[in-house]
């Protein structure tokens, strides 16, 4: 090895991290920073009824920070958010409580910890739209339950309602709040718990004062999900929903669909900040890195 | 746990046995629903009762007769998610090696990362598009559409990537170094075999990701559909049991993926357990392999 080679090689080797790491950069430049940057630009544009044209008004957000809708929206969509996020944390608990503390062979935990996961890597649309043969009016749920006496005439609310939108979130988010509070729990130590049931705590106060503290990493990554995956969507809602909900996004869909592009994209931008607030929150009091 | 010795079950245990198999019937029930379905009558409708039981809309999604033709939607969505795939492999893997180092800036690029994933899927989009129009460019499936599939899987695929470095043991690489392995060899002896059931795992998530993305490609897919948008564009207007037929073979193909990794998974490490015994055999000893 010659001199002027051994001189370039700690260089080379400082390089190699900005080398390995330019295509994550640039997959992120082009298709988040720049899509944002867009959506920034284009709220600022002005529309004329019709169409729009370059400018720099702030017309759009006056237009959403004077519109009751916007209020009314956001509050739809925390109420949505808020509810699947519950019932998501209580399943998310107990099926994960079940697969660490209650099934002892290591192979089960994996195989059944699978089976709840294995619809995720299926497809979305199909598991949305398999509730409507489910839910209808017509559908299955509703032929048992007059079958076997409890109702007489079939239950409207099922389909087409926030009921239904909200089952199709329990139904594909639930493993996101799965998989890091099982990811979590399998990581406390067990003399932790004996020694407190030694010293005659109960199943109870075991379960409050020690697992659920011990899961709050697990809560904060499982919540930031569900919470994004249900304030970002918009096909479980317009499908399932059968115009009953009018969340934020759906909002946006309508004004994309009638062209108004500035106030789409004012709105988007209100909702990113919405957004990363919440997850900024959350990641501010759990360090979601160390839990890689 | 064997030898007859009772196990002890925790309060509550059966309770929580109940709720799970609820649960598993709560996530598989809608799509078994849709699998007998798509097995309706040819004059049945989207819903019970089965007016008999047929093969016809599976036909009629492999030689469609009027409405909706998914064989290039499913084509497009294949090679897209294979695309996907191999870019979000290559990607996070890199990624998780710079990581390994540290490098200036890791932080800020980190919050990118959870931006992206936490990003509305809508915005993503609509962005993409816009920005695609303005460039005065049609944007297609294979450029738009992989963007926005990219902005979805490499997030994921960083995420799991760091979990899987995190768990790497550095011991291996510097036992390969004071042996004199050189920077390649190490990583391409020591490194890519050690990670390769987590690069699988990425592949895993990067393919299916893809392959069943709708809401970030809905803007960006141009003049011709990928599966998901194609089924979803069915959906509102004239669907027929064809749309289950082709959701029964879509979910099907999913399954083969996910038990090809599965499988791939497995070899991999069989493999390494096979190659440590043989070391353990021809040196009498245990191998210093930790996992």
């Amino acid at each position: 090895m010659n001199g002027s080679v051994a001189a370039l090689t700690p260089i080379l080797k400082r390089c190699s991290s900005a080398l390995q790491v330019t295509p994550l950069s640039v997959v992120l430049l082009l298709f988040l920073v720049g899509p944002v940057i867009v959506i920034l630009i284009f709220s600022f544009y002005i529309f004329n009824g019709f169409f729009m044209e370059p400018g720099f008004v702030t017309d759009n957000y006056e237009g959403i920070f004077t519109s009751f809708n916007t209020l009314e929206a956001y509050l739809a969509t925390f109420k949505i958010a808020a509810i699947t996020w519950a019932i998501t944390l209580v399943f998310g608990f107990i099926l994960s409580y079940y697969f660490v503390f209650d099934i002892i062979a290591f192979r089960w935990k994996i195989f059944l910890f699978l089976l709840s996961v294995v619809p995720f890597w299926t497809s979305g649309v199909v598991r949305m739209i398999s509730w409507i043969p489910f839910l209808g009016k017509e559908g299955l749920l509703n032929r048992a339950l007059q079958g076997i006496g409890v109702i007489d005439e079939p239950l409207e609310f099922l389909l087409f309602s926030e009921f239904a939108v909200i089952v199709s979130y329990v139904h594909m988010y639930t493993l996101f709040m799965v998989a890091p509070l099982f990811n979590v729990m399998a990581k406390i130590d067990r003399s932790l718990i004996e020694a407190a049931r030694d010293s005659g705590a109960s199943a109870i106060q075991i379960f409050f004062n020690i697992i659920v503290p011990l899961c709050k990493p697990g809560i904060a990554i499982g919540t930031i999900f569900v919470v994004a995956l249900v304030m970002g969507d918009f096909v479980s809602i317009r499908v399932l929903s059968g115009g009953q909900a009018g969340t934020v996004l759906m909002s946006m869909r309508n004004q994309v669909d009638v062209l108004q592009y500035p106030f789409a994209c004012a709105s988007a931008v209100l909702l990113l900040i919405v957004l990363l607030m919440i997850v900024g929150g959350i990641m501010s009091v759990v360090d979601v890195r160390k839990q890689l | 746990m064997k030898g007859g010795e009772k196990i002890r079950r925790a309060p509550g245990f059966i309770p929580r046995t109940i709720f799970f198999w609820l649960f598993m019937l709560f996530l598989y029930g809608p799509i078994a629903v849709i699998a007998i379905l798509s097995f309706q009558g040819p004059q049945g409708g989207l819903t019970f009762p089965m007016t008999g039981f047929s093969l016809h809309w599976f036909k009629d999604v492999i030689d469609p007769t009027y409405i909706g033709d998914f064989r290039w939607p499913f084509g497009r969505s294949v090679i897209l998610a294979v695309i996907v795939m191999a870019l979000t492999v290559l990607v996070s893997f890199l990624a998780g090696l710079a990581y390994r180092k540290g490098f200036v800036g890791g932080t800020v690029l980190f919050y990118l990362v959870i931006t992206c994933l936490v990003a509305p899927s809508f915005l993503v989009s609509l962005g993409i598009g816009l920005g695609f129009a303005n460039l005065e460019m049609q944007t297609q499936w294979w450029s738009g559409g992989l963007g926005a599939h990219l902005s979805w899987t490499v997030p994921i695929g960083v995420l799991i990537m760091l979990a899987v470095f995190a768990r790497f043991d550095r011991s291996l690489e510097e036992a390969a170094r004071d042996l004199g392995a050189t920077e390649w060899q190490n990583l391409r002896n020591v490194v890519i075999p050690i990670m390769a059931p987590g690069m699988i795992a990425v592949g895993l998530f990067g393919f299916t990701l893809s392959y069943d993305e709708f809401p970030r490609t809905s803007l960006v897919t141009g003049t011709a559909n990928t599966l998901p948008v194609e089924m979803v564009a069915v959906t509102g207007t004239a669907a027929t049991p064809s749309l289950y037929a082709v959701g029964t073979m879509t979910t099907v193909f999913s399954l083969a993926v996910i038990i090809i990794s599965f499988v791939a998974i497995y070899f991999v490490q069989a493999r390494r357990a096979g190659r440590a015994r043989s070391v353990q055999a021809r040196y009498g000893k245990k191998p210093d392999v930790s996992d």
